[in-house]
């Protein structure tokens, strides 16, 4: 979390932003710290990409103060903010060439042809497509038009780096390196990264901190292992990493204590002499590294993973549910 | 359904074609012939000094020059209002958005002699006399949705996040219009030009309510058709008229023809 | 403000301060933007419009010849006379054949270029149906003269393959008939049909081209032959597109008044009629009640297209 003597890098106070009826954004708070890589995940229509929008200036807060920096962002347009940003689809200009987008924020700033250009290769060579400069966009992969995209939004040294879905476009594989990547790259350079995403998997792994949307409001913000290991909400639950949200009518047949409770499928562990509830296996999905089980504990369905290695049950076998005192998170509401 | 078409569509298909084109055969085949009473076939001879005769008549020059003259400005006036109505329609929602693209499209949903008459008449009740700017104001009037339409579709087809990118990397709205908007419409725009020069240096219904005693080559060929004089002489300006006019046509289709069908129809 | 990269100029010129102006006020620089358009059409050519239309409620003094400007219904009495009447009708009629003999031979075109063509035969088809839209339309009447004449290469056609007989029982019919060719209605017709073809074509191309290849081969799956896949599938889905090519034919030959003059009989047609009328007859008013009737039978005619989704097809 920000310590209150410094001044946070994006500072949202009650924002808003609404289209017609629709609220895309609800009364924000928010408060990011500079050098943090922050991940902003949510469902689509979320409201996360609309907060994005409202940091680079493309948006307009129907209410609320925006603060970059400490200072106030409203009604400053996105040319006129130190902030930059990796569009989902690249926005790569066709017309251009590779070292030409990548040197066209220096352009519009009347530095000279030369100097730009070798700026431009430099920061090239630094995402490892030093010789690329000549291609045109539709000459390269989705992941080189990435890396363009992503060169060409740091050359002015941004405060702020925005990432709008950056990696969606990718394949697996692809993706998983591209997140490596951006990390140490986020290190080395130690600006403020702003990242959306949908991907719950890949918002643990990248992020400093996590804020998680639904409907146009954050309903939780914290560490990955804090909103993972203890999420606020039932939809923080199911939607960050899946869980079983175990309704108060139930926390009793589980021997719980009275609430709704949040138990991860990974913290449950199955044994054939247990102390826990009684259940009985329904289904078993292998998924190699580890198994998926199903287990009804009387009228209650419970989602169990265990690693491999493990000793394995088959459907209808009776198993004892037990889980360490700290697994069950309290939800709210 | 098999891939190869049957053979009753072929054909149909190509007698189709045919009767589109065919005619046109017909007017290079009479600027040849040494008949000059009458459209009688085959030619009893062909000669080329109709190329010449024509080539000699002041009047042509004239009818020429000013079509040159109207079509050039028109097509100008029609690619800067085409394209600010353009920018508007693509990038705004707003009330009576469905109104204005209406309205620009009228020109030529509304039958050719309706623009015609009703210039006429408010020229009339204006007391405007008839001059080189009153066939410009007709002309540009239905050349503007050439432009239109050919701006409007590449910009629909532009990724709107590239304006989005270029301001974020710190270009204001001029600069953004100079180094993305403009190259990503270039082509359009010089296709939309193209396509309104072809149609007015062409256009005879609306220019008869609203040139008053000049004549654009077309109002020459015009009363050369009802009142012949020379028949093979207006065969060798018609042979003109297509080339003139065939160029730009085939020019717009080249700089437009990646996906993107030239839009809007004629007359 | 000092959010500005880092030892960059910012150069702040007066356009960026006007862009910086625009950005703030959007809905100022909409405005400025559809200021010159709209002033040009709404005011010069709405404008004209209305002109027109006032004149048409005007009427003209029978012994003077003078424009009398008092609000009448008189002037659109006037065309219910058989003369006007026949007039309408006339064009009408003729509108009507062309619509439906044009979609007669567009359809096989239109179909072929979107079921079957590909690659360069595809852009050869487009360039070939869009090049006479474009092209000259006067050359393009004129050239029919040329084919139709008495002396032409129709009449030359017919004395060599023994069809003369049936080319001159042809224009010895009433109506259709006439001197020759190129001073009948069937002359006009012909043109009428050369001229518009290209512009049913293409939106009945434009719909074809949406037609799912699996729907047609699920229709053959399901057991029908070719010619009932045509009219319980193809056709039923190139309605709109037919309906879309059939408003401009319609409009094309209401409006027209040059075709029927160089090619056709004596008659006059609606076109005609306003030309006349407001040029030799110097009656404005009649003029103007005259080009009323196309606008309103192509109101009547877009209102039910609109509702056959002809203009998904445009």
């Amino acid at each position: 979390m920000t310590t209150p003597s410094t001044i946070p890098a994006v500072r949202f106070r009650a924002v808003a932003r609404h289209f017609g009826e629709v609220r895309a954004v609800d009364s924000v708070d928010l408060d990011i710290a500079e050098g943090e890589f922050f991940a902003m995940l949510g469902p689509s229509g979320s409201g996360k990409t609309t907060c994005l929008r409202l940091i680079a200036g493309f948006e307009q807060p129907s209410a609320g103060t925006i603060e970059i920096f400490g200072e106030h962002a409203e009604g400053v347009p996105p040319y006129r903010r130190n902030v930059n940003t990796v569009f989902q689809d690249y926005a790569l200009f066709p017309h251009m060439s590779v070292a030409e987008n990548v040197a066209y924020a220096l352009m519009v700033r009347g530095v000279g042809k030369a100097e730009r250009l070798a700026k431009a290769n430099e920061m090239l060579a630094l995402v490892k497509l030093a010789n690329f400069g000549a291609r045109k966009p539709a000459q390269l992969s989705g992941g080189q038009r990435q890396r363009v995209a992503l060169a060409r939004a740091l050359i002015n040294h941004p405060k702020v780096l925005l990432l709008d879905e950056p990696l969606g476009a990718l394949d697996l594989k692809l993706r998983e390196q591209m997140q490596v990547e951006l990390k140490t790259l986020q290190r080395s350079l130690g600006i403020t990264f702003v990242f959306v995403t949908h991907d719950q998997g890949e918002a643990l792994s990248m992020a400093d901190r996590v804020a998680v949307f639904n409907a146009g409001r954050i309903v939780q913000v914290g560490r990955p292992e804090e909103v993972y290991e203890r999420p606020a909400t039932r939809f923080v639950a199911d939607f960050v990493g899946g869980s079983n949200v175990i309704e108060p009518e139930a926390a009793t047949r589980l021997r719980l204590p009275a609430g709704a409770w949040s138990i991860r499928p990974e913290k449950i562990t199955l044994s054939a002499t247990g102390n826990g509830p009684l259940g009985r296996v329904e289904s078993l999905q292998y998924q190699g590294a580890q198994r998926r089980y199903v287990v009804a504990v009387g009228p209650d369905r419970l989602s169990v993973v265990t690693a491999a290695g493990t000793t394995a049950f088959t459907p209808g076998a009776s198993v004892h549910v037990d889980w360490p005192a700290d697994a069950p998170t309290r939800l709210e509401g | 359904m098999p891939s190869r078409p049957p053979l009753s569509v072929t054909l149909a298909a190509a007698a189709g074609l045919l009767f589109l084109h065919l005619p046109l055969a017909f007017i290079f085949l009479y600027a040849l012939t040494t008949e000059e009473k009458s459209y009688q076939f085959p030619p009893p001879g062909f000669t080329l000094k109709w190329f010449a005769v024509a080539w000699d008549r002041p009047d042509i020059w004239q009818a020429l020059g000013l079509s040159l003259r109207v079509a050039s400005v028109a097509t100008a006036l029609a690619i800067v209002l085409g394209t600010l109505a353009a920018a508007a329609m693509a990038r705004y929602r707003f009330f009576g958005r469905e109104a204005v693209s209406l309205l620009i499209t009228l020109p030529i949903a509304l039958p050719g002699i309706v623009t015609g008459i009703a210039l006429r008449a408010a020229l009339n009740l204006a007391d405007i006399p008839f001059s080189f700017w009153t066939i410009v104001i007709g002309h540009a009037t239905f050349c503007i949705v050439v432009v239109y339409n050919n701006a409007v579709a590449r910009l629909r087809r532009t990724q709107g996040s590239l304006i989005e990118a270029s301001m974020d990397l710190g270009a204001d709205g001029f600069q953004t219009f100079r180094h993305v908007v403009l190259p990503q419409l270039g082509t359009a725009l010089l296709a939309g030009g193209m396509l309104a020069f072809a149609l007015s240096f062409d256009e005879v219904i609306v220019t008869t309510f609203t040139a008053g005693q000049q004549q654009t080559l077309p109002i020459w060929m015009f009363s050369e058709l009802i009142r012949p004089r020379q028949r093979p002489v207006t065969n060798v300006v018609a042979v003109m008229v297509i080339a003139v006019t065939l160029i730009p046509i085939l020019a717009a289709y080249y700089l437009t023809r990646d996906g993107e069908a030239v839009e809007g129809a004629s007359k | 403000m000092s959010l500005a990269a880092p030892g960059a100029p910012t150069r702040d010129g007066p356009l960026r301060r006007l862009s910086d102006l625009f950005m703030r006020r959007p809905r100022l620089f909409l405005a400025l933007l559809l200021t010159p358009p709209l002033l040009w059409l709404g005011v010069a050519y709405l404008g004209s419009l209305a002109a027109l239309l006032a004149q048409s409620f005007f009427s003209i003094d029978e012994f003077s010849g003078l424009i009398v400007r008092e609000f009448t219904l008189k002037t659109y009495g006037e065309l219910l006379q058989p003369a006007n009447f026949d007039i309408i009708v006339r064009t009408v009629v003729m509108a009507a054949l062309v619509t439906l003999f044009g979609g007669v031979i567009a359809f096989p075109i239109a179909y072929f270029a979107a079921r079957y063509a590909r690659g360069r035969v595809k852009a050869l088809f487009y360039l070939l149906i869009m090049l006479p839209l474009w092209s000259s339309y006067l050359v393009r009447v004129y050239a029919w003269k040329l084919i139709l004449a008495k002396e032409g290469v129709i009449t030359y056609i017919a004395d060599h393959t023994g069809t003369r007989g049936l080319l001159d029982a042809w224009l010895s019919l009433p109506v259709v008939g006439g001197p020759s060719l190129s001073i009948s209605y069937t002359g006009t017709f012909l043109v009428f049909l050369y001229l518009w073809l290209p512009f049913m074509i293409l939106p009945i191309q434009a719909s074809l081209e949406r037609v799912p290849r699996s729907l047609i081969e699920a229709a053959g799956d399901l057991g029908a032959d070719a010619r009932k896949t045509f009219s319980t599938v193809i056709f039923p889905l190139a309605l709109p597109g037919i309906v879309a090519g059939s408003i401009f034919t319609f409009a094309l030959t209401l409006g027209d008044y040059i075709t029927p003059q160089i090619v056709g009989s004596s008659t006059l047609f609606l076109g005609q009629a306003v030309y006349t009328q407001q040029g030799v007859a110097g009656n404005i008013p009649l003029a103007a009640a005259f080009s009323v009737v196309p606008i309103v039978i192509m109101g009547i005619y877009l209102t039910v297209a609109k509702r056959m989704g002809a203009f998904d097809a445009l």
